[in-house]
């Protein structure tokens, strides 16, 4: 039988269907499993993506040719049945489900297993072939349970102000940003954002996702609360001049799953860093493999090599795809794209 | 374990130098005097023996965490960090203890060593059960040996002599040798650290205490500005740079000791010095070079006679476990006395440098004792014409001692004056020492393999091995030919041109260089062994050493000292690299 998705220069390819999906070079029509730059990417003729994605999609993308689908929803496209299914990346994220002359594929997207308030919870979905993700397939990636975490980061904020310091969290943009929030604990002090996170929490909040309420740093009125305040912000910002209200001692932090080594932390030259990830850690990545059933398995973006070892050495057929997503560099997450 | 880890995830998290020393002086607040003694002990650089080795923690490890040896070496190329990567792989199913740091080295790291190897593993699987996962990264590099964090021993004492009261200075004097792994950190160790005594005399406690070194800073400036910046020449005692092992020795009722600066005793590497020192007065310390002395007949009139060994010839004999006799005559050594800083059991380092030589001289006319001869010139300009003939003299530049100036402790950042007036001048960085050191020697070459770098350059390619043309190539043609063949993995033929490694290095370049390369790397990478990779060679480095030797362990016959990357060389084709012959004309300066 034929494979439901191959590798073209474009991107990942449905031949029966003669759509792609989350391709790198425009196309004719794409299915988007999610809403971060390198997956979402300008200049395709039609987008289909999860209904709860099309506010940050727009958001990010603007006017788009832009169908969607309720999660679980079916539609039939040149023979193929496709449906999308929760992925727990971030808000809107989905797996796409595509079943055709009897084969059922899924290709996972980005995904994440741990609970998250801002985003519906992923869902296994029964496959023969299963395309998965693999950012942090290593045995060394684990997470924390998330209330740890975030008692870390309030620890931290709350230690900040005490000694009269800002407490500047940096952080993707998109779903990192609306997660922090969510978890945070707003009564510590006021909480600022960098006005490329502010057009994704209002994305979230008209998606009925429950954040704190935030401010601008120039809706600030008492200089007075900048040392107070816990300022999200991405990575680019933290370098950048518009630091520099907030104080030369400024504590600064990044939340990320690579903050898990102290090498990468050590580099980044941040004060803290919070393992905080919106992608599946090693045993996550392993569950959800399992919970498909699938018997073969191709994987994409990171630990690419290793995993297809070790899921051989379990004895499943096990294959890798190249594809040009970010994820498999510690870069990728450092220098997250700005949104517009 | 607890407070010790949480101490050192502070430690970790931060660079600023204040934060550190308060974070030091909460724990030292807080933790018994028991555990501290161990911390100091482990964050001032000591280090127990090894008592399990890495690899074996590792296979362990890999056991409790059912996983394939070679998925742990992927780990480990991302972590960088054989402890970590373990700390990371356990499984975290224990059930969590709160044993002190003392008893946690004492009663079950220290036992460890001898056990039956199954004993061994029986007991670390159980204490790794009991540790979250900075606990256990920390157990493992305790038992492992290779514990390190980001404060020097200088940070320690200042956070020690806040906590006590005590001056840093006399918390230094009297935390050397503590870590050299000859008596165990106890109660009585700590209190001894930190107890107050009023007098400024030596007390029965500190009896073999040697004094901490005073340390040279680099002098980087052109001899011109010399006058001005460091004022006319007769204020200065200019001396060789000697290279050997600098050392002390303490003389103190009856007996003898003899200090590295690495706080090792090592009176009994070198019973010359041992027997030397025995005809000192009680209450004597010295400050000077241990080295290796060629007695040679002079060519030019001077002090001494003879002349340094190649630091080489030392190295040799540091090696050797039993001195025989045929050693002690190949590689005899000598002291070469720089300074006084105890007579008649006072303390008198912070007499002026000039009076403390004067006294120097005078105790030591008519010994065997060398004691550092003085050079002068009367300008700045002499020095520096001067100073081009270290090489031949087998030295390495020049030291600066302003002679008004104290003998401070470590590499402090100002020197003390005792003449001046404490409201004036009385600190000043010209009261330092000043080593003005000859330019290293440089060879421009390729680099043709690389590695990964460890700590903070975990994942980024930093350890860098370069590489000299066998002989000039014909052209570029010619050198393009051969960089072909390495990509199309030909081996080298004997008689042709071919690229010969002769030296790694993995400093000197920024942060942001490091960059630069590492993705230079990724995209040349031709095959990669294990961590290391070849590259098709595409970069020119500038490369500085200090010394260089022959030597049969190189396969280019040769051994470079203290190589480092003093720049890339973006402009240099590749065939104008330098070649082996270029090495066999440095051998010879």
């Amino acid at each position: 039988m034929a494979d439901l998705v191959v590798q073209r220069p474009e991107g990942l390819y449905c031949p029966p269907g003669d759509f792609y999906i989350d391709p790198w070079r425009p196309v004719a029509r794409a299915v988007i499993t999610h809403a971060h730059s390198d997956h979402a990417r300008f200049g395709h003729g039609h987008y289909l993506a999860a209904q709860q994605a099309e506010g940050v999609l727009r958001t990010r993308l603007g006017d788009i040719d832009l169908q969607t689908l309720a999660y679980g929803e079916r539609i039939v496209h040149n023979g193929v049945d496709v449906s999308l299914h929760p992925a727990g990346h971030v808000l809107g994220s989905a797996q796409v489900r595509l079943e055709h002359a009897g084969a059922v594929w899924v290709a996972s997207g980005d995904y994440k297993v741990a609970p998250d308030k801002t985003c519906t919870a992923f869902e296994p979905v029964k496959c023969d072939v299963f395309i998965t993700e693999s950012t942090f397939g290593l045995p060394i990636y684990r997470w924390c349970p998330d209330d740890e975490i975030f008692a870390d980061i309030n620890g931290w904020w709350g230690r900040n102000v005490v000694a009269g310091r800002a407490s500047v969290l940096t952080c993707y943009s998109f779903g990192k940003a609306q997660r922090v929030l969510s978890g945070v604990d707003p009564s510590i002090g006021p909480i600022i954002v960098h006005g490329a996170v502010e057009p994704l929490n209002r994305a979230y909040r008209a998606a009925g996702v429950e954040l704190p309420p935030t401010q601008m740093v120039v809706d600030v009125k008492d200089k007075a609360d900048l040392k107070r305040a816990l300022v999200i912000c991405p990575p680019s910002a933290a370098a950048s001049p518009w630091m520099r209200r907030f104080g030369a001692d400024a504590q600064t932090a990044f939340a990320s799953g690579w903050m898990q080594l102290r090498g990468a932390r050590r580099r980044g030259g941040y004060d803290r860093g919070f393992v905080l990830s919106d992608h599946a850690d090693w045993p996550g990545l392993l569950g959800a493999i399992g919970a498909t059933g699938a018997q073969r398995i191709i994987v994409t973006h990171g630990s690419v090599p290793v995993m297809v070892r070790y899921l051989t050495e379990q004895g499943l057929q096990a294959e890798g795809f190249d594809t040009e997503y970010g994820g498999d560099v510690v870069e990728a997450d450092v220098q997250a794209p700005d949104a517009a | 374990m607890k407070r010790f880890a949480r101490l050192f995830a502070e430690l970790d998290a931060t660079t600023s130098t204040n934060a550190k020393v308060e974070a030091l002086q909460r724990y030292f607040e807080q933790a018994p005097a028991r555990d501290a003694a161990w911390a100091v002990y482990f964050l001032s650089g000591g280090k127990p023996r090894q008592v399990v080795s890495m690899s074996t923690l590792a296979m362990l490890a890999c056991e409790v965490a059912a996983i394939q040896p070679w998925l742990f070496d992927e780990c480990y190329q991302a972590v960088g960090d054989l402890a970590e990567t373990i700390a990371h792989i356990l499984p975290l199913d224990g059930e969590p203890s709160d044993i002190g740091l003392a008893q946690w080295v004492e009663e079950r790291l220290l036992p460890l060593r001898g056990l039956p190897e199954q004993e061994i593993a029986a007991r670390v699987k159980s204490y790794w059960r009991e540790l979250d996962a900075q606990e256990r990264f920390l157990l493992t590099k305790l038992v492992g040996g290779g514990f390190r964090v980001g404060v020097s021993k200088l940070l320690v004492q200042r956070a020690l002599a806040v906590h006590s009261g005590v001056d840093a200075k006399r918390v230094a004097q009297r935390m050397m040798g503590y870590t050299d792994g000859k008596v165990l950190p106890s109660l009585e160790r700590f209190e001894a650290l930190v107890a107050k005594h009023d007098d400024n005399a030596p007390s029965p406690q500190d009896e073999g205490q040697p004094y901490p070194f005073f340390l040279a800073h680099q002098l980087d400036a052109p001899p011109e500005v010399f006058a001005s910046k460091l004022g006319p020449v007769s204020d200065w005692q200019v001396e060789w740079k000697y290279d050997g092992i600098r050392g002390q020795i303490v003389k103190r009722a009856g007996k003898v000791w003899v200090w590295s600066r690495g706080e090792e005793l090592v009176t009994e590497r070198f019973p010359e010095i041992e027997a030397l020192a025995r005809t000192l007065p009680d209450g004597t310390v010295l400050d000077g070079e241990i080295m290796v002395w060629l007695d040679e007949p002079v060519d030019t009139p001077g002090a001494l006679i003879g002349r340094p060994a190649p630091f080489s010839l030392l190295q040799q004999r540091i090696g050797r476990k039993t001195l025989s006799k045929k050693v002690l005559a190949q590689a005899p050594v000598t002291f070469m006395a720089y300074d006084l800083l105890e007579q008649d059991g006072r303390d008198i380092r912070s007499l002026p440098q000039g009076e403390r030589r004067a006294r120097l001289e005078q105790l030591l006319a008519g010994t065997s004792f060398k004691v550092s001869p003085i050079e002068s010139h009367s300008t700045w300009l002499a020095f520096a014409a001067q100073r081009e003939k270290s090489r031949e003299r087998g030295v390495e530049g020049f030291m600066l001692k302003h002679l008004a100036s104290a003998y401070g402790t470590g590499r402090e950042k100002r020197g003390q004056s005792p003449n001046s007036p404490a409201s004036t001048l009385g600190s000043d960085p010209i009261f330092l020492w000043w080593k003005w050191k000859i330019e290293p020697m440089t060879i421009d070459c390729v680099l043709v393999y690389a590695q990964a770098g460890h700590g903070r350059r975990a994942s980024v390619y930093t350890d860098y091995t370069f590489a000299v043309w066998n002989r000039p190539p014909r052209d570029k043609h010619e050198a393009d030919a051969v960089v072909d063949a390495i990509e199309k993995r030909e081996p080298p033929r004997p008689d042709e041109l071919q690229l010969v490694a002769f030296a790694k290095a993995y400093s000197g370049l920024t942060d942001e260089e490091f960059r630069q390369v590492d993705g230079i790397i990724r995209k040349t990478t031709i095959e990669k062994f294990g961590p290391v990779r070849s590259v098709r060679p595409s970069l020119v480095f500038e490369l500085g050493f200090e010394g260089i030797n022959r030597s049969s362990r190189h396969k280019s016959g040769i051994a470079v000292r203290f190589p480092r990357m003093l720049r890339i060389r973006f402009d240099k084709p590749l065939h104008e690299a330098n070649t082996l012959q270029d090495l066999e004309a440095l051998l010879k300066l």
